[in-house]
């Protein structure tokens, strides 16, 4: 159909209605935006500013210092020291051309890295988050450190810092009582339900073994916060708060440095434990155990060459003896059975009994040391000359629950509660233990090794100091390492008293004077000269092999013909002063042979150092001694003068 | 009959032309300008010479050539349309095969001083030569189907073009721009109405064939839109961008972080921070005033353009003008329903505020169009 063109004002009219249609359009979809605008920037702004803020800040833990252990008198054990390392991020290096490898490879350039250290590293950025700093390198000199820190433009993600390391300043002297620190483990988080966040902080350091590690709740303190803000890769662009860690508490252990160290060097390099303890209080004032190891070597990570040495070691330089030992007590067990006998009233202190040099019972005999005999035998020569068949008699009569029950009372066969690690129970067998354990009944040969401390008894050197601070005072002393935490020194309960006191105590007490002072004791040879000092003790040789009846015809072999780890434990357990005890000691030398001979002058020395709190004097010797004491003291690298002062340590 | 209405009554020539300019619309985009250079400034952590320095020297030039052509008589403008698309085809094609690379898409020629997109070119020659081409059809075939199908190839030709490059964005823009114009030149509603059945198919299609060889978009395309369907399932990868740009608006409140105080943007959370994403700055700096504000502004560039357009008797100044405010809506529309989480992520320019220089200059010389018409219109 054909009709007439538009005018112009039609036309007009035409767009000016289309014009309005798409205006309404246009404005639907402005009012549209504006609504949206709307919910974002009004109604929804709350829920978006969290987000925002939630975008920009980050939270990173501040490691708190860690306690630090000081001996009795204030000398540091464990300290924290300037720790100048190097970390890496991630997020920074892989921005390099040639990404994290070449940085490492440029860093092991400037400081020492194995190739170990490279792959460890490499393992730990793979792990982490790429903008979590991790440690690649610790304890570096400070020239390294202020080489990597010039170097800082040519290696992208690498910063220089400061940290604290745990450091040991007497090296081995407390190594095994303190043990040490060492980075988190695996192994360490396992189990636990919701870890403490420091611990995920990469190579941060927590007690593994020794006071350590059952301190450890104490010592590590808490996190301090570090409120960052972060860009959108994670990069710190500034810090909008900081609020430091709680220091971890510091300790104050029982232990005297100076007499720990004069110890620790007087027993050298023998397999050997020695433990004083103050008989009044409990606290160790020594507990070393030789040979030691440095556990600095562990803080640093230790070189799998040195460990190897350390663990293929037959002296076992990582054991705490005086904890973990488990030796038969050998003789010194001897007032064990004596207290049983004497509380059961099945002897007095006046009884007497034969020794012929044997002791005959259900058929079989069974020998004293001494093959020619002791004749008629009191308590008091029974110890000073440490016969063996007064003590097979006397067990006898008063039957092997009875001692086990004493050998309890006095602190053997019992796990005292001190903050180190693998503290041996020991064993204290009676006829139910024998039943239960061997489902075996209790024979008499049973009763008669257990009466001179052998067969079945164990004990740990830590057990016999506590026996023997229980026989000097007649209370129940328990031992203790903490004397204050935070300053707070820690009360000591009073002692109760022993089922066994006064005259019966006084008589085994006399017999121990007899054993270092009599005309015939075993340990005379190293006797106390000194009358304020004056020393009592027993003796102990532990047999570690079965001695034949075809040996025994020939002449037992004597121990220096043996191989070393075929050679009897030489034990000795003793106290002093005399009257008014104050310290009580236990030695055991591995493998040592005689209890006289090897333990006995070890125990007289570091009673002497406790008593005078430091290298003991000549003149507490007997004068003929004095010359070739003075030379094996002169020989000791110690590391406090006679005056108490450090001298300075090598690290 | 006074001397001033004579000569505003008659068409004035030389330089008294100047005076004839729209002077509240040069005022307005200005003022939009300005705030530009502002966010740019801050942008930059206060940086003048980054981002601010340059875009503030292409909006001058941009003003001179809006000027240039506000100038010219408007009929040279419609002798000139079908040669301006003939070039931007050819434009076009020149960057199918050498242009330079930007982004996984071939778009830009490099003019030395600036990188040129000829496709926001086109879309200027397209509206021209639309506007030619209605200014001289005989009103009765309109909606003739032959003469419905020139100016409908004359859309698709550009448009495929653009998308080939790939750029979804631009050429959704284009196809939109040509259809508008065809609208408001009065083509008959009917075929609007199919269009809309056959878009609503091709989206069906769209979708239907994902995954099988005869896929219609790339893959970045499909993850577009899933990203923007659901930016939450992947917060760090594809839907990154968006949750930023909602969290930065959002955060700003009622009246924003304060000028150079937004945290998201400062702290590079925010993608294209400076350019398509410039709006979620000002958002999160200005806050919810601040967003509304330039809202405002743009709102009444439309209405200013519209109402010269109604004005106007000029057939071609009229779907010239229109077409120009089409133009300068999808912009914003496209680029605005982006950042706040209504539409896919699609590469928009905010007219006037993101850095940049093609988008720009073009803004302004569809500016100069719409002067040269509203100068010389018949009186």
């Amino acid at each position: 159909m054909a009709r007439k063109p538009k005018t112009q004002a039609e036309l007009n009219e035409g767009v000016t209605r289309r014009a309005l249609m798409i205006s309404v359009g246009m404005g639907a979809m402005v009012a549209a935006l504006g609504a949206r605008m709307h919910l974002l920037g009004v109604a929804q702004s709350d829920e978006y500013r969290l987000l925002a803020e939630e975008n920009r800040i980050n939270i990173r833990l501040l490691p708190p210092a860690r306690g630090q252990l000081f001996d009795r008198a204030g000398v540091l054990i464990a300290g924290n020291e300037q720790n100048y390392r190097v970390v890496i991020t991630k997020e920074d290096a892989s921005k390099a051309i040639g990404g994290v490898q070449m940085v490492l490879d440029r860093l092991c350039q400037i400081i020492p890295m194995t190739d170990g250290d490279v792959a460890e590293a490499l393992k730990a950025l793979e792990r982490n988050s790429p903008f979590v700093p991790i440690p690649v390198a610790e304890r570096l000199s400070w020239q390294d450190f202020s080489e990597v820190s010039i170097n800082g433009p040519a290696l992208p993600g690498v910063t220089p810092e400061v940290g604290l390391s745990r450091h040991y300043p007497l090296v081995g002297d407390f190594a095994h009582v303190v043990g040490y620190v060492g980075p988190v483990s695996e192994k360490d988080l396992e189990g636990v339900e919701k870890p403490d966040p420091l611990l995920l902080i990469p190579r941060f350091q927590i007690g593994k073994i020794g006071v350590e590690r059952w301190l450890e709740s104490d010592l590590r303190g808490g996190a301090g916060t570090r409120q960052i803000e972060v860009n959108a890769v994670g990069r710190v662009m500034r810090e909008l708060s900081r609020e430091e860690g709680i220091a971890g508490a510091d300790i104050t252990l029982t232990l005297d440095a100076r007499v720990q160290n004069f110890v620790q060097a007087r027993l050298g390099e023998e397999s050997a434990a020695c433990v004083i303890m103050d008989v009044q209080t409990g606290d160790l004032i020594a507990a070393a155990s030789a040979p030691s190891f440095d556990p600095n070597l562990f803080v640093r990570g230790i070189a799998s060459a040195d460990y190897k040495v350390l663990i293929e070691d037959d002296h076992r330089p990582l054991a705490n003896k005086v904890v973990q030992g488990a030796y038969p007590p050998g003789s010194t067990f001897k007032m064990v059975t004596a207290l049983a006998a004497l509380a059961d009233g099945v002897i007095d202190t006046e009884t007497r009994v034969n020794c012929p040099g044997y002791y005959e019972s259900g058929g079989r005999r069974f020998h004293c040391w001494r093959a020619g005999g002791h004749g008629s035998v009191d308590l008091e020569r029974s110890l000073m000359e440490s016969c063996d068949v007064y003590y097979y008699d006397i067990a006898q009569r008063v039957g092997i629950d009875k001692v086990a029950e004493m050998g309890r009372q006095l602190g053997l066969g019992i796990r005292h509660d001190l903050p180190m690690s693998a503290i041996a129970e020991g064993n204290m067998p009676d006829k139910a233990w024998k039943e239960r354990v061997h489902n075996a009944e209790w024979r008499i040969g049973d009763t008669i090794n257990a009466a001179i401390g052998q067969g079945y008894v164990l004990t740990s050197p830590l057990q016999l100091a506590v026996m023997t601070a229980r026989i000097a005072t007649g209370k129940h002393i328990e031992p203790r390492l903490i004397k204050a935490v935070s300053g707070v020194e820690i009360p000591i309960a009073p002692a109760p008293d022993l089922v066994v006191a006064g005259e019966k105590l006084a008589a085994v007490q006399r017999g121990m004077f007899a054993v270092m002072n009599g005309e015939t004791g075993t340990a005379r040879g190293s006797r106390v000269a000194d009358e304020t000092m004056i020393m009592c003790g027993k003796t102990g040789t532990a047999q570690v092999r079965n001695i034949s009846a075809a040996e025994r015809e020939t002449g037992v072999v004597r121990n220096e013909d043996l191989p070393w780890n075929r050679r009897d434990h030489a034990l000795f357990v003793g106290y002093a002063p005399a009257e008014n005890p104050r310290y009580a000691v236990a030695v055991v030398v591995e493998h040592g042979g005689g209890g006289s001979a090897a333990a006995a002058p070890i125990a007289r020395d570091a009673l002497l150092s406790a008593l005078t709190g430091g290298i003991p004097p000549l003149s507490a010797y007997p004068a003929d001694q004095r010359p070739a004491i003075e030379a094996r003291f002169n020989e000791l690298t110690l590391r406090f003068d006679n005056l108490g002062a450090q001298a300075p340590t090598k690290t | 009959m006074s001397f001033f209405e004579n000569r505003t009554a008659s068409a004035p020539t030389g330089l008294a032309k100047l005076l004839h300019f729209h002077w509240p619309l040069i005022l307005l985009i200005s003022a939009i300008a300005t705030l530009g250079w502002l966010m740019l400034y801050s942008i930059a952590g206060g940086d003048f010479a980054r981002w601010a320095q340059p875009q503030m020297n292409r909006y001058f030039i941009g003003l001179a050539a809006m000027f240039w052509i506000g100038l010219m008589p408007i009929w040279f403008w419609n002798l000139t349309a079908w040669p301006a698309y003939a070039i931007g085809i050819v434009l076009l094609l020149y960057v199918e095969f050498f242009g330079a690379v930007g982004m996984g898409a071939q778009r830009w020629i490099d003019l030395g001083f600036m990188m040129l997109q000829p496709s926001e070119l086109m879309k200027v020659a397209l509206i021209m030569a639309l506007a030619s081409y209605y200014s001289k059809l005989d009103d009765r075939l309109i909606s003739h189907p032959f003469w419905v199908l020139l100016p409908v190839v004359a859309i698709i030709a550009p448009t495929v073009l653009v998308l080939m490059q790939p750029n979804l964005g631009t050429a959704v823009m284009t196809l939109a721009v040509g259809g508008v114009m065809m609208f408001a030149a009065g083509v008959s509603l009917w075929y609007f109405g199919a269009v809309i059945g056959i878009t609503m198919g091709a989206v069906a299609a769209i979708f239907l064939t994902r995954g099988t060889a005869w896929q219609l978009l790339h893959d970045y395309q499909y993850k577009r839109i899933d990203t923007f369907l659901d930016p939450a399932a992947d917060p760090l990868g594809a839907g990154y961008n968006i949750i930023q740009a909602q969290i930065a608006l959002g955060s700003g409140g009622w009246s924003g972080k304060g000028f150079m105080q937004g945290t998201q943007s400062r702290l590079n959370f925010l993608p294209e921070k400076h350019t398509d994403f410039i709006f979620t700055t000002l958002g999160e700096e200005f806050g919810y005033l601040g967003a509304m504000s330039l809202l405002v502004l743009y709102t009444l560039v439309l209405v200013f353009l519209v109402w010269a357009a109604v004005r106007n008797r000029d057939r071609f100044s009229q779907l010239l003008i229109i077409g120009v405010a089409v133009n300068f809506f999808l912009y914003i529309a496209v680029n605005l329903s982006m950042v706040m989480g209504m539409a896919p992520v699609v590469g928009v320019p905010l007219p006037l505020l993101s850095y940049g220089g093609s988008a720009t200059l073009v803004v302004m010389i569809a500016f100069g169009l719409v002067h040269s018409a509203i100068v010389h219109r018949p009186r």
